[in-house]
């Protein structure tokens, strides 16, 4: 495909009067790699404006530049419309941005009350007030729509969602006049996204800007009023109109193809034995009473809200938690409780949520990752043949096409979908029969998903028993053969994933009810 | 681009993004994470030791043009004597930290092996008995330590702690305080003992390390123990026997200080709890200056027989030179601190 001609990837909509921020022809070089190279940003006042672009385009440099954590080599910001340098994150944070990142810069230590007023705290000569911290972490989180949240708890029993609205009540304590989100929407449920869209609304009515990152279009579409797209560290576009511009150019723009997922045919019903059968399985306050099988060759997608407990159900049936009651069959055989290694042994294999905390060993090499569970038959009486083990990995990583073709390269050099390819290689080379895969595209870009699919597919057409967990609908309809809809803990729907769409399946996460009104 | 051509081109081509964007995007990623020259020789297992071997060579250095007597056979022997001991119990160490532990209570273990075997009652079986009692006490303090630690899931840093303390207690409890002399003429010679002109304690020394290098480089033990150390979550879910690795790690700890305690025994002939104090802090502060994480995961065993290495070294030049030990301490805490310093750096530039 041609590279698209400048001209047209650069359709500026118009430059708004006064923007609150301007950044031009920003450049940030990193020892061996620009990874800003020239990237133009205007955000006004009171406005939506959503970054868009591929992992790996420059999104996280920009905020960095942003926040004063990176200082840029060459370009200029405008703040409010003179020349303003952030030498560090105390300038930024004096001029009024703040940024909640991805992964949140709260202590989990301290209260609630303590995480919003820290660095600021309200007191005297030194001495800090908790009750008037306590009043204002309590004013905040009223506006945010959490009353709720006790200001004394300590953060870190506070679920994900908690801890996002602190980190956005933290931003507003600081009068914040722009507030960089940075994927705020990947640990919450669509519940919660529906509140952080109305809070993001009130902000915005205030005349505060918000600068929002996600990976998920839809919500561009909802939220944002402008788009500016980087593709490998330069702006293809800037100040699109958020609800006008199509989907298809938008992803033409951040990948120069115009495809939106395409999802892998499914081929004949699966016919195979089954598999995997779970029987009666419950964990005390997460889920209960689970039960359904998987045949050879069939892809069965878990489908529910964050909480509903459709990652629990995946990881005790791996064995990573104990049950309280209830069977795991794997190939016939009865599994203990509880135990991982009896799960592999009877071959399962699980890509988890996490990949970098829980699935890779980021700086150990490709192959190292791969042949970790399958170690043993490399070795005899214990003892390693390095060849046979980097050989092994090499061929299945070619063929599930891991770019860079280089095992010996450590995984963290990888792109997000080519270290989920990793994870999968593994259970691959263990010649795993039973998949469970936790959100196998998150943090995937729009481009490797594809890849994902077809790949999860075929190992499906080889007669691998797949369970999926997405909390994106469309993957778990697209993907699987048979879905399982999830809601507080029980198995509310089992049917074809062709009897069911969308707007059914939210239904029945949210309500438990199918539209038609059949309840299970 | 019409809707048909669209979902021709879906039908046609898989769909993945044209090869050569994505590996422009991919090279462009490997060259961010491609560190500069230095950093990526320093990177390399050889290269950290590399550096180390430096400080080694410029302390030589110091000690031929400062002492007459430094390149001598006899000095260059009784360094590596010396540091046979810490250096036994520095592999132990080494593995622990890498796989993710860490072990305070090996030279207060130590002290009560030694003490253990060396009571009139142990003696009284003879040298085989002496050993045996050493090594168990050893492993069994180890296995302790690893079954709280991996099934009481209590912090090493409390469980090794604990059980430096109570290990020095029970020592001194057994000896009543009082050094045990080594009567056992067997256990006595291993300190004298000299093969083609080298002690048998510097023997015993590269044995364990050879044993010790091929554990963690060449065996799935090793492996794992990476793994485990670099990421216990992961490790888990891919199926390892975390906990009971664990325990292994922290056995092969108490084994090395069984090991030493008998080393020890047989060097100045007694069994005391007074034996192995503070040789958990240099055995630990060899691993970092031998560039092993302390969060675990990454480390070479080379790199810390160096920096046992690099100690000895220091020590001897200041004997040599009739300094003070105080003078000393403040040059290891230095050298500490600098080695620290300088690894952070190439890692910094490395990511």
């Amino acid at each position: 495909m041609a590279e698209p001609e400048r001209s047209e990837v650069d359709p500026t909509v118009s430059d708004l009067p006064t923007p609150l921020l301007q950044m031009r022809g920003i450049v940030k070089e990193f020892p061996g790699v620009r990874a800003l190279d020239g990237v133009d940003l205007d955000v006004a006042a009171g406005e939506v404006h959503c970054l868009l672009g591929q992992n790996g385009a420059g999104k996280s440099t920009l905020i960095k530049v942003l926040a004063g954590a990176h200082r840029p080599d060459s370009g200029e910001i405008r703040w409010a419309g003179s020349p303003i340098v952030f030498g560090s994150p105390h300038d930024a944070d004096a001029a009024g941005i703040a940024t909640i990142h991805q992964e949140l810069d709260l202590v989990p230590g301290l209260s609630v009350a303590e995480n919003i007023v820290l660095g600021h705290e309200p007191g005297r000569f030194g001495f800090s007030s908790p009750r008037s911290a306590e009043n204002v972490a309590r004013a905040l989180l009223r506006r945010l729509g959490h009353p709720e949240i006790p200001p004394r708890r300590e953060l870190g029993r506070l679920s994900a969602a908690g801890q996002q609205i602190v980190s956005m009540a933290r931003a507003l304590s600081r009068d914040a006049r722009l507030i960089v989100m940075d994927e705020p929407s990947a640990v919450l449920d669509a519940d919660e996204v529906d509140n952080l869209f109305r809070v993001v609304r009130e902000l915005t009515a205030d005349g505060v800007a918000v600068v929002y990152i996600s990976h998920r279009l839809e919500e561009i579409r909802r939220i944002g009023d402008r788009v500016t797209v980087l593709k490998d560290g330069r702006t293809v576009a800037r100040n699109l109109s958020a609800p006008q511009t199509p989907t298809s150019e938008v992803i033409r723009l951040m990948t120069g193809r115009a495809i939106e997922y395409v999802f892998p045919d499914r081929g004949p019903t699966p016919t195979g034995d089954v598999v995997l059968e779970v029987d009666g399985l419950s964990r005390r306050g997460e889920f209960a009473d689970v039960s359904f099988t998987v045949r050879a060759g069939e892809v069965v997608g878990l489908a529910g809200l964050v909480g509903s407990g459709r990652s629990e159900i995946l990881e005790t049936v791996y064995g990573a938690r104990r049950p309280t009651t209830g069977t795991v069959r794997a190939r016939g055989k009865k599994l203990p409780g509880g135990s991982v290694p009896a799960a592999v042994r009877a071959g399962m294999g699980l890509a988890p949520e996490e990949r970098k905390s829980q699935g890779l060993l980021m700086s150990e090499p490709v192959y190292r990752n791969v042949s970790l569970p399958a170690l043993g038959r490399f070795a005899r009486a214990g003892f390693l043949s390095g060849g046979a083990e980097l050989a092994a990995a090499a061929e299945i990583t070619a063929q599930l096409d891991v770019r860079p073709p280089d095992p010996t390269r450590p995984v963290r050099t990888l792109s997000g979908g080519n270290q989920q390819k990793v994870v999968l290689a593994r259970w691959l080379l263990e010649e795993c029969s039973i998949l469970l895969l936790d959100e196998p595209t998150r943090g995937v870009d729009v481009g490797a998903r594809s890849e994902i699919y077809a790949l999860i597919r075929r190992l499906a057409a080889r007669g691998v028993a797949v369970l999926l967990v997405s909390s994106e609908v469309p993957e778990v309809l697209g993907l699987a053969d048979r879905v399982l809809v999830v809601r507080e803990g029980r198995v509310v729907r089992e049917a074809p994933a062709t009897e069911l769409d969308e707007g059914r399946v939210l239904d029945l996460v949210m309500e438990g009810r199918d539209r038609e009104g059949s309840r299970l | 681009m019409t809707a048909n051509d669209r979902q021709a081109e879906a039908v046609v081509t898989p769909p993945v993004p044209p090869a050569a964007e994505q590996d422009r995007v991919e090279t462009e990623g490997a060259r961010a994470d491609r560190p500069s020259a230095l950093a990526r020789v320093l990177d390399t297992g050889v290269g950290r030791n590399l550096g180390l071997v430096a400080v080694l060579v410029v302390l030589c250095v110091i000690g031929v043009s400062t002492a007459d007597t430094f390149a001598t056979t006899s000095n260059l022997l009784t360094i590596l004597t010396s540091a046979s001991i810490i250096g036994v119990i520095t592999v132990g160490v080494t593995v622990v930290i890498i796989g993710g532990g860490i072990d305070l209570s090996v030279g207060k273990v130590m002290a009560l092996a030694s003490v253990w075997a060396t009571t009139v009652a142990t003696q009284s079986y003879g040298p085989a008995v002496m050993v045996f009692c050493a090594l168990a006490v050893g492993a069994g303090c180890g296995l302790v330590n690893g079954v709280l630690i991996a099934y009481g899931r209590i912090v090493p840093f409390i469980v090794t702690l604990a059980m430096l303390i109570s290990a020095q207690g029970l020592a001194e409890r057994i000896s009543g305080k009082r050094s045990q002399i080594v009567t056992d003429p067997t256990i006595a010679a291993i300190a004298t003992t000299r093969v083609l002109g080298i002690p048998l304690l510097v023997y015993i020394f590269a044995a364990v390390v050879a044993v010790g290098w091929v554990l963690l480089n060449r065996t799935t033990f090793g492996r794992r123990t990476f793994a485990i150390g670099g990421n216990p979550e992961a490790a888990r879910l891919a199926g390892l026997h975390v906990r009971r690795h664990t325990v292994l790690l922290y056995v092969i700890s108490g084994l090395c200080a069984g090991i030493a305690a008998i080393m020890i025994a047989s060097l100045t002939t007694t069994g005391s709890s007074t034996h192995g104090t503070l040789y958990e802090l240099d055995a630990i502060a060899a691993v970092i200056i031998g560039g092993t994480l302390l969060t675990g995961g990454r480390g070479t065993l080379i790199g810390s027989i160096l920096g046992v290495l690099v100690f000895t070294t220091i020590t001897n030049l200041f004997i040599l030179n009739n300094l003070a030990t105080e003078v000393q301490n403040i040059a290891k805490g230095l050298i500490i601190v600098a080695a620290v310093l300088f690894q952070s750096r190439a890692r910094r530039a490395d990511t």
